[in-house]
């Protein structure tokens, strides 16, 4: 899919070359089209063989009955163990104990932010809990230039921050068997009370249409911090002037207090097994290659995506890499958003009210009602078929 | 003479026509209508067994949904905009095309036609650029007469009249050429007559194009209408119903619930009140004009 899709063609002769009787046809879709095209075939039984699947969409397709159990052919695997993967991003693969996929590169979010603007307001270091986030914030707004400007940016088109300050309050987003919205329980409200302050406290601009290019405005210093994840490294290198690349850094979120590490979200992609597929030894050995350290670093020196194979992080090009540090340190501390088909629909639901909320048309008490209100009923199928069973 | 043709010459040519668009046409329209009292899901999609019957749930749930009136209200400033924009611009091409003072008459006749004939999504990838916030050409000659830079497509207030723009640009071409058609149906004789009797260039379109292309206008605006109402590539194309949904459309909405979500039972529901809609506006259109007409 999208730039996976086009760069993974650089890595498919070796294995021609290896596998001599095996012709890899590979199909790019871009990202936006990729759901829908998949459910589509599968409705077709068109399902490819294997594919790479976003792992927030792994439990959809599992309800399908569209994905083969992996266990089995990963413990006679001579190749690839459990143990090569962080434990975080492994367990988005598994749902009720079983494994579906193989995670093959990962992603999680991060601080990224301006070194100079932090040590200007005296920290030398990020921000290792939320106090030293907010105080650090208020300190770059009340110091700094004239014009206009922020601490942080959180875009309100973007549902990750404020599930993944959730995460880090021990929310669990929702409960009863994830059959009833929990936002308006306390670890959410903590949560996005924390959240929303930096809006109303002014550390973060409402809105998006004073950041058209958030590149552009890092570069001026409009906001110092933002919460993004590792395509942004690349992105930032090639963008910021030449003069500011060493101004720059990234770190692992903060997080409540110092004894609790900042959680993030598990991201990234995994490569599962359609069990309508008729060649799945085939498959497998497929999956196989591409998990192999070796094609993991090829993969991350074309791409950019960071490996899901731990052993691939001891590769200079990673290592010699300050910006990915603090991703490593990030990915032994994430957790996965619930494991049911319906919650992109309701992170949707999350970021329409965090702007609400944001824009104060309603309060964060009131915002977090109404949500809850609309996650039931985007749950009332999944309550039924619950308590059917 | 007229034979009266035989039952076995009417099954065999009418009999694969009509095959054809029961199964493709009757068929897939019933089992939507079915498929909108269910609450066919991804669930559903799995396994049968978990489908519902729900009665009106799905179109009570629909009234409900503050993001359908938005869709409605979205598609409805399109329509009631952008429509009549539209078939003004086509009968302006057109009669300045069938003008005698208009040289290269065919060769514009052409520019305006080919956006009709090109491809949606390049036309949007050359109009996104139009519309760069900063690097548009758009901007830039409104900024040659002192305005300040518009984001056409990231501002909730104006990415509606930006695809509006667009919308028209690539549509009116097809209009025009039936705006056309009808003009050159209009007996050159009246005109003469009229100049004669010493009627001026509005007198006489007033009186004479407009009320013989009433038919041609009657045409033109149930179909430009039910085009409208379905709103749906360009704003899919350009900002995928964003900024803050300032650009979602009622047949958007339908195709996020049906495809991303995949809630096809809510989705069927809502386009049969599109249906409802569009049939409801082509029966008043048909009655106002009749009356207008009488």
């Amino acid at each position: 899919m999208g730039a996976e899709g086009e760069n993974v063609q650089q890595l498919l002769p070796e294995f021609e070359r290896r596998h001599p009787d095996i012709r890899v046809r590979l199909q790019i879709i871009p990202w936006t089209a990729a759901h829908e095209k998949l459910l589509t075939a599968y409705a077709g039984n068109a399902t490819p063989d294997v594919c790479q699947l976003g792992n927030t969409w792994i439990p959809e397709f599992i309800i399908l009955n569209a994905l083969e159990p992996l266990d089995q052919r990963l413990r006679s695997s001579a190749g690839i163990h459990d143990s090569s993967y962080f434990p975080g991003i492994r367990e988005t693969n598994m749902v009720d104990g079983i494994l579906y996929g193989i995670p093959w590169y990962v992603d999680t979010r991060v601080l990224f932010y301006r070194k100079d603007i932090l040590a200007r307001v005296g920290y030398s270091q990020p921000p290792r809990t939320w106090e030293e986030w907010h105080d650090v914030c208020q300190r770059i707004v009340d110091t700094g230039p004239e014009t206009e400007h922020y601490a942080m940016l959180l875009p309100t088109t973007e549902w990750p921050p404020p599930v993944i300050l959730g995460m880090q309050t021990g929310s669990r987003f929702l409960r009863d068997r994830d059959t009833y919205g929990d936002f308006s329980g306390p670890e959410f409200s903590r949560a996005f009370t924390f959240y929303i302050d930096f809006f109303n406290r002014r550390y973060a601009p409402v809105g998006l249409m004073s950041v058209t290019n958030i590149y552009q405005s890092f570069a001026e210093g409009y906001f110092a911090m933002y919460i993004t994840g590792p395509w942004n490294i690349g992105e930032f290198r090639r963008r910021l002037p030449p003069a500011l690349q060493d101004a720059w850094m990234t770190a692992p979120l903060p997080g409540p207090d110092i004894n609790t590490p900042g959680m993030s979200l598990a991201g990234g992609s995994s490569l599962v097994m359609f069990s309508a597929s008729s060649k799945k030894d085939e498959v497998w050995k497929l999956i196989e290659f591409l998990s192999e350290p070796e094609q993991q670093v090829r993969f991350y020196r074309i791409t950019g995506d960071l490996p899901a194979r731990t052993e691939a992080w001891q590769d200079t090009s990673l290592t010699e890499n300050p910006y990915v540090r603090a991703f490593l340190a990030q990915l032994k501390h994430v957790g996965s958003t619930p494991k049911i088909p319906q919650w992109e629909q309701i992170a949707m639901k999350v970021q329409d009210y965090a702007e609400i909320a944001a824009r104060k048309t309603k309060t964060v008490q009131q915002s977090l009602e109404a949500l809850d209100r609309e996650v039931d009923l985007i749950l009332e199928k999944r309550r039924w078929m619950v308590n059917a069973r | 003479m007229r034979v009266k043709p035989s039952r076995a010459a009417l099954v065999v040519f009418l009999g694969p026509a009509l095959a054809a668009i029961g199964v493709f046409f009757f068929l897939p329209v019933l089992a939507a209508f079915v498929m909108s009292f269910t609450d066919f899901d991804v669930y559903s999609l799995g396994n049968l067994q978990f489908v519902r019957f729900v009665g009106f749930r799905n179109y009570l749930q629909l009234f409900q949904d503050p993001l359908f009136w938005k869709a409605l209200k979205n598609t409805l400033y399109f329509l009631l905009v952008g429509g009549p924009l539209s078939i003004g611009v086509s009968l302006g091409a057109a009669v300045l095309l069938q003008s005698r003072l208009v040289r290269f008459q065919s060769f514009f006749r052409f520019a305006y036609f080919a956006p009709v004939v090109t491809t949606l999504v390049a036309v949007a990838v050359v109009w996104r650029y139009i519309y760069h916030p900063r690097f548009g050409v758009l901007n830039f000659l409104l900024g040659l007469v002192g305005i300040n830079p518009i984001d056409w497509l990231g501002d909730p207030a104006w990415a509606m009249p930006a695809i509006m723009l667009m919308a028209v640009w690539k549509n009116f071409g097809y209009n025009m050429i039936i705006f056309i058609a009808g003009l050159q149906n209009i007996p050159q004789s009246l005109y003469e007559a009229a100049s004669i009797d010493g009627a001026g260039a509005i007198q006489r379109f007033a009186t004479i194009t407009l009320p013989l292309l009433a038919p041609t206008t009657l045409f033109i605006s149930i179909i430009t209408m039910i085009g409208y109402f379905q709103l749906f590539a360009e704003p899919y194309v350009m900002t995928q119903g964003g900024p803050l949904n300032s650009t979602l459309s009622l047949v958007l909405l339908m195709y996020q619930q049906g495809f991303r979500w995949w809630n096809m039972g809510y989705s069927a529901a809502l386009a049969f009140v599109l249906f409802a809609f569009i049939l409801a506006a082509s029966v008043i259109q048909t009655r106002l004009q009749r009356k207008g007409g009488e």
